[in-house]
């Protein structure tokens, strides 16, 4: 019996070094590439009482991605796919930023109340989307469609500021208050940037209940096949909404952090380009875009390298509009080599040879 | 008896919903006669602008619905628009090309692409989600690699003279304060976006390749049992719809004359969502380009409600149709539903 147990967990460990071999070796090279680029790579300093330097503002750009890399991979891991996260940051942070206003003196509302009515939207949201996949089975792709196109829309509704008497929507609402920044850039004599502690946060409570709790394996079983699941006694249709909401959170989370690091809601542009970017980090984390078997610590190190790809493309001169191009190469490349069918292909051409 | 068994049998099911979309586009048809009568919206010319607005849209839409029909998506289209747009304007602008060889390059191009992404999701078996994801990221950022300022199409007379040209219809007229009789008309876009769906509706209902992809989608596994040749069938589709994307590309060119990167964001939204309001179910297996076409028209009647308000905003437009592609996806899932509960 206990020959078996230990069986399983060698097999199980191994697989796990496998699995994370993908995402390590690909910041391994990203890594490398910007050292031989720039020697002074991983120098960091502190300036102005904060840390400074190349690895740390990859890492602080990267909280929001880490984020709704966690959330990404959760929707994933149940079979599906969420491609709204951008939107619903983006309508998240236009909530969160028309509730706190834009006045020098005090804030429209407390900032706590804000930050949690924009994750009570982006759970909403989510919850949208949930109840779409998982109660009235519709593919996750186009019911996620729908917030795509129309959070952004809504998002400018809410952007609205008073011109000449009437209320105008499509603004760019400014927040002057100083603690707001505070969010998405550092807080009073901590020389780590706020999103870096955020994303840890949300890491390790994320990790915590995945591991300590059923829940893990209640979504791996989701994934892997939802009907056998039912059968066992799990209620499939709850965990695959529970993870749409999940995700909705996680979004929401990245659209505040976002909209703080600008102090203002720009709804055409924060959480543009995002969900490539997440469900980049999933598949570059070694998860199966099938869904089922997860690993939250892939999915970080892809969100991470994910960043480190973008902020070293940047500084070879790619414009943030062409910057897509290189990631959907990256994505294409990533879910060949995972796929089945190639790996037979190559294997009986091998086989031929031989 | 017999006749009204067999009308019965028509309507229910999946026709059904097709019935759903033609009565529903018949009353916001009249409704808009009604509101907006002012606004010249009982107007031949107006139904007509409502063809020339969505040339490509009915082109990409039928193109998504053959896509749809096989069980797949293509998220990619709007991004395709854009890039063969920006393609058309570089190359006749800046490279000062003849229209007719310019046209072929992005029609070749769109060939190519859908090879791609056919090939990925047919033989590698890679969900069409993620690859079309990918291509539509990948077509928007080439897109900016071509240019990031916007080019206008000013200097090539061939291709705006093909893009202004109004074909007169004989029929529909109404006579203007001067007693002068005006007839409605429409542009070459509109004449090679009908042309395009009666193809593929022929295509669909009488070829081969059209009984193949409904096979394909109704049962991927029966599909291959049947002996047909599921991943030719299916890279096909892609194929054509890449073309058509291409061809709908070409085709919105004729209406912007321009070429910028932000152009036709969303575009793959319109489709789909005309394409599910027509009556194709997102499961595979049902859907017609007539239902696809009535799809395009209700967007269309919906913008022009909007545009005849005057007091909303453009954003209402996204907002609406994405109500509506929730309802009808809804109304879809629930006749599932109901056919699961009864066979």
């Amino acid at each position: 019996m206990s020959d078996t147990l230990s069986l399983i967990k060698s097999k199980g460990r191994a697989l796990v070094g496998q699995r994370l071999f993908l995402p390590l070796f690909a910041l391994f090279l990203v890594l490398i590439v910007n050292v031989i680029k720039t020697p002074a790579f991983f120098n960091i300093s502190i300036q102005n009482g904060v840390l400074y330097g190349y690895i740390i503002d990859i890492i602080n750009r990267s909280s929001e991605l880490v984020i709704l890399a966690v959330g990404m991979t959760l929707v994933i891991a149940t079979g599906g796919i969420d491609i709204s996260v951008g939107a619903v940051s983006a309508l998240s942070a236009a909530v969160c930023v028309r509730l706190l206003g834009s006045s020098y003196d005090n804030y429209a509302t407390p900032m706590v109340l804000a930050i949690l009515a924009a994750l009570a939207i982006g759970m909403i949201c989510g919850a949208f989307n949930g109840l779409l996949v998982s109660k009235l089975r519709i593919q996750a792709m186009v019911a996620t469609l729908i917030l795509f196109t129309a959070g952004r829309g809504v998002a400018q509704l809410i952007s609205a500021r008073e011109i000449g008497g009437k209320m105008v929507p499509g603004q760019i609402i400014y927040v002057r208050m100083e603690s707001f920044k505070g969010i998405g850039g550092f807080l009073p004599k901590v020389i780590v940037p706020t999103p870096v502690f955020i994303a840890a946060a949300v890491v390790l409570i994320f990790y915590l209940v995945l591991t300590r709790t059923a829940l893990g394996l209640y979504i791996k079983t989701v994934g892997i096949n939802s009907r056998a699941g039912r059968l066992v006694g799990i209620n499939s249709t709850f965990i695959m909404f529970l993870g749409y909401v999940l995700c909705g959170l996680t979004a929401s989370m990245a659209g505040v952090i976002s909209s703080s690091r600008i102090y203002s809601s720009d709804a055409n542009n924060i959480g543009l380009n995002m969900e490539l970017d997440a469900i980049l980090a999933v598949a570059l984390g070694g998860n199966s875009m099938a869904g089922g078997k997860f690993s939250l610590a892939g999915s970080v190190i892809g969100a991470i390298t994910i960043q480190a790809l973008t902020t070293s493309l940047y500084a070879m001169g790619v414009t943030a509009d062409q910057l897509p191009v290189y990631k959907a190469v990256v994505v294409v490349l990533i879910v060949s080599i995972q796929s089945e069918e190639l790996k037979r292909w190559i294997s009986a051409r091998g086989g031929k040879k031989a | 008896m017999n006749l009204i068994e067999q009308a019965k049998r028509k309507v229910s099911g999946s026709n059904f919903l097709l019935v759903v979309t033609i009565v529903m586009f018949a009353i916001m048809y009249l409704a808009g006669i009604l509101i907006y009568s002012r606004q010249g919206f009982g107007n031949m010319q107006t139904f007509m602008n409502m063809l020339i607005d969505n040339a490509g849209l009915i082109i990409v839409a039928s193109g998504m619905t053959v896509v749809i029909i096989t069980g797949g998506i293509d998220i990619s289209v709007g991004s395709m628009i854009g890039l063969s747009c920006m393609m058309l304007a570089y190359m006749m602008e800046i490279k000062g090309m003849k229209a007719s060889s310019a046209v072929a390059i992005v029609l070749v191009f769109g060939i190519i692409f859908g090879s791609v992404q056919g090939w990925l999701i047919s033989y590698l078996k890679i969900q069409p989600f993620i690859v079309t994801l990918a291509g539509m990221f990948f077509a928007r950022g080439l897109t900016a690699m071509i240019s990031v300022d916007q080019i206008a199409i000013l200097s090539n007379q061939n291709f705006l003279d093909m893009a202004n040209k109004n074909i007169y219809l004989p029929f529909g007229a109404i006579v203007n304060k001067r007693g002068i009789k005006l007839f409605p008309f429409i542009h070459p876009s509109v004449v090679i976006a009908l042309v395009t769906l009666a193809v593929i509706w022929y295509v669909l209902k009488y070829t081969k390749f059209g009984r193949s992809v409904f096979a394909i989608g109704g049962s991927e596994q029966s599909a291959l049992l049947m002996g047909l040749n599921v991943r030719k069938v299916k890279m096909s589709a892609y194929v054509l719809n890449g073309f058509l994307s291409a061809l709908g590309g070409f085709v919105f060119c004729l209406n912007t004359t321009s070429g910028f990167v932000e152009q036709a964001r969303g575009f793959e939204m319109e489709a789909i969502a005309s394409t599910v309001i027509g009556g194709t179910l997102l499961t595979g297996g049902v859907g017609t380009v007539v239902g696809s076409f009535f799809g395009v028209l209700i967007k269309a009647i919906i913008e022009t409600y909007i545009r005849s308000n005057g007091t909303l905003s453009s954003w209402w437009n996204k907002i609406v149709l994405s109500l509506l592609l929730c309802f009808f996806i809804v109304l879809q899932s629930v006749f599932a539903a109901i056919r699961r509960r009864r066979g």
